[in-house]
């Protein structure tokens, strides 16, 4: 919302500086979002004469021009074709500074001949692109007044940002009543609004048709004999300083009401209407406007049109159409002053698409006073400016009932605005924002004004007090503290989450954030989404459906990298992926990637490019970090099948699945553009069992107590031979349970040290060597003792494997 | 042996230890101490000397052999000493060779602000809440006093997916202020919760991207006012930003779901070019925040002529971006790595109070 200083000022006394009235808008909740001093830019440039103008002696497109300004007479060479003795133009000295071709002026010699200062044209004065020739100002212009202060730019222009629940403000008199309410000046009497008498009936009347359209209540008055020239340069200044290029009188009063008043008017050429009566209604079905805005628009039933005998004529609350819009040659026009409701001219104006500054204000809610002072203060304007006669009133409906009053409990700004403010003062407040205010047995009970339909409850009511009181002013006070010391503030599953994030980061992933949605193309390639997934209104087609997985994204993110020279990418991301739209069809992952290789060429060894184990560790390590019970967990060949079938597996405690892990099936990678080797994890940390709860003292935080063993264990190494598919897990897992509880060893640890395959070793099978650590019970093994551990340990692996004990 | 002999055998043995090698060195053990050697044998042909003598000469063999062997002992350390300089000499590697440290991934900037954001209202007494991103209509809008044919829902360009078997069209959360009625749903006052998440806007232009992340707070008990809510905001932002005297200013503004609403700005100084936070009058908006509307603590099954509290919400990326000096958001979700490791965080850096937050 835009306008000048001077035009605040006709609605607000105040001597208050621009900085002053500037602080205190935004104070009160109308942030300025900018002023523009428009004349500051142009304050070398002066009114100034021209007296001479001859030919340059040198260019036949030159002249030499002798110009007057305050300061005396000066030389210009000037290029315009329009520069000629007696004309008046304005004038930039020696030293000035000419914001459109920014260049500060220097005496010169062009083509010979000394030039002292410019001619200038609007171009040239950054106020347009118009350079056909030098400005030509009326012969009245004073010499040596400054320009912007002929040109009306003196006036600063103020920007603000207006929020959607202030209607009252989308006019300049809004503001001023704000701003008058803080203490910033005294609002002046609505003068415009007082009635204005008709001389005649008017030939055209209202009627309101009874089909439910957003009309209820319309004001109209005929004008007669008037002339629809260009405004006056007041009324054209204004409009121009706040951006609208003026039109006609007639237009130009409409648009000055709708800004000055937040009231928007609509004018018909009372000679194109047919009939006598133009009604409010409901359009029907595909009836077609050619609106002002010069756009063809297709009606529906659900939108409000004004209508004569014929046709519609306009979109009610919207915008006029243009075929009765008014001319330069009109003479009779007819004035529609109505009110529609906001939730009506809303929808239509989004469904046609048309933002105009009648449905700004419809949308926002209107007083419904102003239907009947709209009416006035256009009468009044329309004669001024047009001449002519104005009929009496013709109207149609009825005002809504009067607001309900609204009660405010002395107590309340302090309980909830935490500020003691007097009652007297909460009173004034409310009485010059408007409010009809009464107050008994220390409560107030206000009635909200017409132009406040935002005011709903008393909460409203201490907003307004606290911002016109001053927001500033209350103190701030620190949340009390309800227990003396911090408390968790997080769920198992957020420090879960979180430490997630941090293990995998230590273990050499970099943590990335991507979108939610993703290509339903790639999402196919994941497992795919159901429809309840595909986004009606994408921003664009690669990102149409909620994820199935994090991975599509983590790999295209990966495959960015490498193109822009970050090799052999590690990433994960920790997020939601979705399975359906319901609450429940949300599940937190822990994903990552890793392209390229997992060790680079060092001195000391050879690179290695990632592999399924790989993932399989960083699965792992984000399993460890989430609580899980890794030493628990079964590996299994099952992974969904966007992993190498041969290559991925599946985390799991029992039909519990944890994780998936591997190389990525090569199809995948071809159609993501990727090259081998690329491998991922995903980690269902929601999966992970919660914790048992513990019993006991100290909060549950005693740990088992610790029996550290007297004796040195004892290594024994073994190697098997197996068929080639035996799993490694059955030989480790065999060999973990080979002994007896109780007897007179227990195995601590059993590990993989070799695998191998080739000579010496059948064809099927290869050898897997594993180191056993025998933790001695009571007594110091013996030779025979460990013989015997030994055989355990060798029938039950090859028990449960069928294989040998290598010779 | 008479004693002079005796002098001038040890004499000659340790002057030749001196210069011995270590084969040398056992060679001269064995010629005067080794079972055959001229000591030992010197010691067993004693018995046949006179009593007297016997004594004399015994004990001047015994201190020659305790000068001999001391003497070899000595020479024979030094040796050793020299020999192990030798062969440390021979192992010296080059230390300057790059060690094979394994590389360390860095956390995403929007992780490392939440926690501090956690670590800050946490010992405000707050609880992290947390709720979906496909939310229904009534958790997003209605319940949040923002009516189907509102301004305000036009302002949030809303992502829709399709209508359910009820006909109702779920939505992409706008803001994370669902999880206040969820909160409200699921328990009573006193209520101090956060609601950090990932939220969508149908947007996405130079300052925005279709997702994006905000922390939301609700303070919901019988007493919390304004004065209050100034309060939590000032500490808040005072300690993310670690400014102790960091301006902050409240702006009257309009929310649906609040009433008085209030937008919040930090002080900043732009006259150098870039913006510097905590000094200056210019003004940087950061948060909208107000108490909460009636209506949405009826929506939440609260009673709200017993009840009232306050509610903000602000933009994660975004305070990220102002504290960290992040210049353009849309590079929070692009994943580059030369991003990530310059941006980012190293794990073990876990935000709090107590140990300090990051910087």
């Amino acid at each position: 919302m835009k306008f000048t200083l001077g035009w605040l000022k006709d609605h607000l006394q105040t001597d208050a500086p621009l900085d002053e009235i500037v602080t205190k808008l935004t104070a009160i909740g109308l942030e300025v979002d900018s002023v523009e001093d428009r004349g500051a830019a142009l304050v070398a440039f002066t009114v100034a004469e021209v007296l001479t103008a001859e030919q340059h002696p040198d260019a036949d497109r030159l002249r030499v021009c002798k110009v007057k300004s305050a300061d005396g007479e000066h030389q210009v060479v000037c290029g315009a074709p329009n520069a000629r003795a007696g004309m008046k133009g304005v004038f930039a000295p020696v030293g000035a500074y000419v914001p459109g071709i920014d260049v500060k002026l220097k005496k010169a010699k062009i083509r010979g001949v000394e030039s002292h200062g410019m001619l200038c044209s609007e171009r040239e004065m950054g106020m347009s692109d118009e350079h056909d020739g030098i400005i030509e100002l009326p012969s009245e212009a004073e010499i040596g007044m400054p320009f912007a202060e002929f040109a009306g730019l003196n006036d600063p222009v103020i920007d603000i940002e207006l929020t959607p629940n202030r209607p009252d403000c989308t006019g300049v008199r809004g503001i001023a009543r704000d701003l008058a309410a803080a203490g910033l000046g005294t609002l002046k009497r609505f003068a415009a609004g007082e009635p204005v008498a008709g001389t005649y009936d008017s030939p055209v009347t209202w009627d309101i048709a009874a089909d439910g359209n957003a009309s209820s209540f319309v004001v109209g008055r005929h004008f007669k004999d008037i002339t629809n020239g260009p405004s006056p340069k007041w009324l054209a200044d204004r409009l121009t300083a706040i951006g609208l290029r003026p039109i006609s009188a007639l237009v130009d009063i409409t648009n000055y009401v709708t800004m000055d008043l937040g009231r928007p008017l609509h004018v018909f050429d009372a000679g194109k209407l047919e009939g006598g009566t133009l009604t409010m209604r409901r359009a029907v079905a595909g009836e077609t406007l050619a609106a002002l805005d010069g756009r063809d628009y297709k009606l529906d039933e659900t939108m409000s049109v004004i209508g004569d005998a014929g046709q519609a004529l306009a979109i009610g609350g919207i915008m006029g159409g243009e075929d009765t819009g008014c001319q330069p040659e009109t003479t009779d026009v007819f004035l529609e002053v109505a009110l529609f409701g906001p939730v009506a001219v809303a929808t239509t104006g989004r469904k046609l698409n048309l933002i105009s500054d009648a449905r700004y204000r419809f949308e926002r809610g209107i007083d419904p006073q102003s239907a009947l002072w709209g009416a006035e203060v256009a009468a009044r304007l329309i004669t001024e400016i047009c001449g002519g006669e104005v009929s009496s009133t013709v109207c149609a409906g009825a005002l809504p009932p009067a607001r309900e009053p609204i009660r405010l409990r002395g107590s309340r700004v302090a309980s909830l605005g935490g500020i003691e403010v007097e009652l007297e003062q909460q009173k004034d407040i409310l009485t010059n924002l408007g409010f009809e205010v009464t107050s008994d047995a220390g409560d107030i009970t206000a009635v909200p004004p017409g132009w406040r339909m935002d005011i709903e409850g008393e909460a409203d009511l201490v907003e307004e007090v606290v911002r016109i009181h001053g927001l500033e002013k209350v103190a701030p006070v620190s949340l009390p503290r309800t227990t003396s010391l911090s408390q968790t503030a997080i769920t198992l599953g957020q420090k879960r989450a979180g430490l997630v994030k941090r293990a995998l980061a230590v273990n050499g992933l970099n943590e990335a954030v991507t979108w939610s949605f993703g290509s339903a193309v790639l999402a196919d390639l994941f497992g795919g989404v159901t429809k309840d997934l595909r986004l009606e209104n994408p921003i664009s087609a690669d990102l149409d459906v909620m994820r199935p997985s994090i991975l599509p994204g983590l790999l295209t993110a990966a495959a960015r990298n490498i193109d822009r020279g970050q090799t052999d990418p590690a990433i994960f991301e920790l997020g939601p992926q979705y399975r359906d739209a319901t609450n429940g069809g949300q599940q937190l992952v822990a994903a990552g990637v890793r392209l390229g290789r997992m060790e680079l060429p060092h001195w000391s060894q050879g690179p290695r490019n990632v592999d399924a184990i790989d993932a399989k560790g960083d699965a792992m390590v984000a399993l460890a970090a989430a609580g899980a019970p890794i030493d628990n967990l079964q590996t299994t060949a099952d992974a969904p099948s966007w992993y190498h079938p041969g290559r991925s597996g599946t985390l799991r405690l029992g039909s519990n699945i944890l994780a998936s892990f591997g190389e990525l099936h090569p199809k995948i990678l071809r159609q993501l553009d990727i090259r081998p080797p690329a491998v991922a994890f995903e980690v269902f940390i929601e999966n992970v069992p919660q914790p048992r709860a513990k019993k006991g003292k100290g909060g549950g935080a005693t740990r088992r107590m610790l029996h550290l063993a007297a004796l040195q264990p004892v290594n024994r190494d073994f190697a098997f031979v197996v068929k080639r598919d035996v799993a490694a897990a059955t030989v480790l897992r065999a060999a973990a349970s080979s002994l007896k509880g109780g007897g007179k060893a227990e195995i601590s640890d059993v590990r993989l040290f070799d695998i191998y395959e080739g000579k010496g070793i059948g064809e099927d099978q290869k050898s897997l060597a594993i180191s056993v650590v025998l933790q001695p019970g009571k007594e110091t093994l013996t030779d025979k003792d460990l013989e015997a551990l030994s055989a355990q340990i060798v029938d039950a692996v090859t028990k449960a494997t069928g294989g040998t004990l290598r010779a | 042996m008479d004693m002079k002999e005796i002098d001038g055998l040890r004499d000659d043995l340790v002057a030749q230890i001196a210069d011995a090698d270590l084969a040398v060195l056992e060679e001269l053990r064995v010629r005067a101490l080794g079972k055959k050697g001229a000591i030992t044998q010197a010691m067993k042909g004693l018995g046949g000397a006179d009593p007297e003598a016997r004594k004399s000469l015994g004990q001047a063999l015994n201190q020659a052999k305790g000068d001999i062997s001391d003497a070899i002992d000595l020479r024979r350390t030094v040796l050793e000493d020299a020999g192990l300089e030798e062969q440390l000499a021979e192992e010296k590697i080059d230390v300057t060779l790059p060690a094979r440290g394994a590389s360390q991934g860095r956390l995403h900037p929007i992780t490392q602000t939440l926690d501090e954001c956690i670590a800050i209202f946490g010992e405000m007494g707050f609880t992290v809440a947390e709720g979906p991103d496909i939310e229904d209509d009534f958790h997003n809008f209605t319940a949040l006093n923002i009516p189907a044919e509102h301004p305000a829902r036009q302002m949030h360009d809303t992502f829709y997916l399709p209508a359910n078997e009820n006909g109702e069209r779920p939505v992409l959360r706008t803001h994370t202020s669902p999880v206040q009625i969820r909160t409200m749903e699921n328990s009573q006052p006193p209520i101090r919760v956060i609601a950090p998440g990932r939220t969508y806007r149908c947007d996405s232009d130079a300052t925005h991207t279709p997702m994006f992340h905000q922390i939301e707070a609700l303070v919901v008990d019988e007493t919390t006012h304004l004065g209050h809510l100034k309060g939590c905001i000032i500490d808040f932002v005072r300690a993310f930003f670690d400014i102790p005297d960091l301006g902050v200013r409240f702006r009257p503004s309009y929310f649906p779901f609040t009433e008085p609403s209030m937008e919040v700005d930090i002080a900043c100084d732009r006259s150098g070019g870039a913006m510097v936070i905590g000094q200056g009058n210019d003004w940087l908006e950061i948060m909208g925040s107000g108490m909460v509307h009636r209506n949405v603590l009826s929506a939440g099954g609260i009673d709200p002529d017993r009840y009232q509290g306050f509610a903000f919400g602000m933009g994660i990326d975004r305070i990220a971006m102002l504290k960290y000096g992040i210049p353009d958001l849309r590079t929070f979700f692009e994943a580059d790595l030369r991003w990530l490791r310059h941006y980012g965080f190293v794990p073990l850096d876990v935000p709090s109070m107590v140990r300090g937050l990051s910087s």
